[in-house]
């Protein structure tokens, strides 16, 4: 988290810190017990909850909802599903816009300006403009239903193109020099020099692009219909819909296997999620 | 520098050019084209004119998607911003449970739509779920919060606003820790008590932050369809029926491609104009920014 030793903290208001303390506790009970009646639901059965469904503490841990969630769902597969999609996506993405990014900002050619145009011109079509059409496209050519149609449409990240090309600005001319008197090649200068240079941009922009789309909803419900290659949120959202009523300790159990890897790849990784959340754009 | 090989930029360049034209420019266009058209995705597609919107105006579908996407989105950037606000002011101080806290607060902006919208599912639960549970034992009414048309829509922009307040407490608090302390220190030395170092100190050198969070979440807001899709479908009474959703609704249920693509355009359209108020607000917001501390939105 965002270092906090500047600011108005160091004056000792004694009013000032005991409404600090009052909202820390409040937003504390907000953020976190949410969470916390999440994981205590999953951890109920069924009868309990039916009992006395706002009473927050199960008799015993019973971890019957969690078979049920393995027996109605093939969790490790959607999981890998999911991370294999959300893998690809992101490293598809920095693979593209490391040479594009290096062309656009250290480059002379003819174009460059049309070049750059696109892209920014493309920071304002989100997926949500583009899905009726895209759907048509992939259907016409049967790649409805495919890994294909879950990665390719967003190899190419617009803002990621524009952020690595703004991070390579910064790099001085002369490094590029020096490695092609060495005898390095393009591609090499590319993935070999300046990669490895820009590794926090490109952490930060990984990251960021792996978690939104290990969690997107909207893309893998419209473009999968099947079980081979669906993803991990559409199978937890169809659990609440599945068998008699509604069993909210399944579902809650469904939803603490889906946060769960989220949660920790941001309790070790907050510094560079926090960078691709507040220097975007 | 001067390219190695005359090609080279261009090879460079060719991967993304070709996905962006695929994937960006061309359905855009094929959207434009295609809302000109009637077709169910069977048979083949027929011209129309400009019947299809004709139709969704007629119809109030239009009118009605960006009313309600409007409340939508308003509430969820005005009390999103507020609270994290509030929220950045109070949590920017040292030491590890402010952190914890603060990572608290942001998590959900991490966490699935999913995730979030069948938690909140559960606890909005007309019958068993912890809110109404909770009312009924103070002996106050409740609703079913997401089955009635009155509440449905703010329901839905209430649990958005849970999600993504870490999102604006975050870049808030990359505005503060860019004020320097000297300034608040000279206010306090010439006698400014808190509320009024945060009015003439603290909120002018936040504006660009200010400019930076409404406009992005605003349109974010816009695009906003999990939520939908999990919690309401629509519903009830088509009173969370936010214009992704409409757009969707009309190609999956109701197989209408053409009108989907007429919505398209329009929502296309509306996304422009509000990037336009996003370059005005930062202009603006770079301009109200006093001295040496003016800087561009973050």
């Amino acid at each position: 988290m965002a270092r906090a030793d500047t600011g108005p903290s160091r004056t000792p208001f004694t009013w000032g810190r005991l409404a600090s303390t009052a909202v820390l506790v409040l937003v504390a009970i907000l953020w976190l017990g949410p969470y916390a009646w999440m994981t205590l639901t999953s951890l109920r059965t069924l009868p309990e909850i039916v009992a006395a469904p706002a009473y927050p503490f199960p008799r015993t841990f019973q971890l019957g909802a969690y078979r049920e969630v393995l027996e109605a769902i093939p969790v490790a597969r959607y999981l890998l599903n999911t991370v294999v999609m959300a893998g690809l996506i992101a490293t598809l993405q920095i693979a593209l816009a490391l040479p594009a990014g290096y062309a656009l900002a250290k480059l002379h050619f003819t174009g460059k300006r049309a070049a750059f145009g696109l892209v920014m011109a493309c920071l304002l079509i989100p997926a949500q403009v583009t899905f009726v059409p895209v759907y048509t496209m992939l259907g016409a050519l049967g790649l409805v239903n495919t890994l294909g149609a879950l990665v390719l449409p967003f190899g190419v990240s617009a803002l990621g193109t524009f952020l690595v090309r703004q991070a390579l600005l910064s790099v001085p001319d002369e490094v590029i020099e020096a490695a092609r008197m060495d005898g390095a090649s393009e591609v090499y200068i590319i993935y070999g020099v300046l990669g490895p240079m820009l590794r926090p941009t490109l952490a930060a922009l990984f990251l960021f692009s792996f978690v939104f789309h290990y969690n997107d909803y909207f893309w893998p419900l419209i473009m999968t219909t099947d079980d081979h290659v669906r993803t991990l949120p559409l199978a937890v959202a169809l659990l609440r819909e599945q068998g008699t009523g509604v069993r909210w300790h399944i579902v809650m159990a469904g939803n603490v296997i889906l946060s769960l890897p989220v949660l920790a790849v941001f309790a070790a990784a907050q510094r560079h999620i926090l960078r691709a959340v507040t220097a975007r754009g | 520098m001067k390219p190695r090989g005359r090609l080279h930029p261009y090879l460079m360049l060719a991967p993304t050019g070709a996905l962006l034209a695929v994937f960006f420019l061309y359905p855009l266009a094929l959207a434009a084209y295609r809302s000109l058209f009637s077709w169910d995705l069977l048979t083949p597609p027929r011209y129309v004119g400009l019947a299809n919107y004709d139709a969704l105006l007629r119809s109030g579908e239009l009118g009605g998607a960006i009313v309600r996407t409007l409340v939508y989105a308003g509430v969820v950037v005005i009390a999103s911003m507020a609270i994290g606000l509030a929220l950045a002011v109070t949590l920017n101080r040292p030491g590890r449970v402010y952190a914890f806290v603060r990572g608290a607060v942001f998590s959900a902006y991490v966490v699935s739509w999913v995730a979030v919208a069948l938690l909140w599912m559960w606890i909005l639960d007309a019958d068993a779920g912890l809110l109404s549970t909770g009312l009924r034992a103070l002996g106050l009414p409740t609703t079913a919060w997401l089955g009635d048309p009155r509440t449905a829509l703010i329901a839905l922009a209430g649990v958005s606003v849970w999600k993504i307040t870490g999102y604006a407490m975050v870049v808030f608090l990359a505005g503060l820790q860019d004020i320097p302390r000297s300034l608040h220190e000279a206010a306090a030395l010439d006698g400014a008590g808190p509320w009024r170092r945060f009015v003439h100190v603290t909120w002018p050198l936040l504006r660009p932050s200010a400019a930076f969070v409404g406009t992005t979440s605003l349109i974010l807001s816009f695009q906003a369809f999990d939520v939908v899709r999990v919690m309401t479908q629509g519903g009830p009474v088509r009173s969370t029926t936010i214009f992704v959703y409409a757009i969707y609704e009309q190609v999956f249920m109701n197989l209408r491609v053409g009108r989907a693509s007429a919505l398209t355009v329009v929502f296309f359209t509306l996304l422009l104009a509000l990037t336009g108020v996003q370059l005005w607000a930062f202009r603006l917001a770079a301009k109200g920014t006093p001295g040496e501390a003016r800087r561009g939105p973050r």
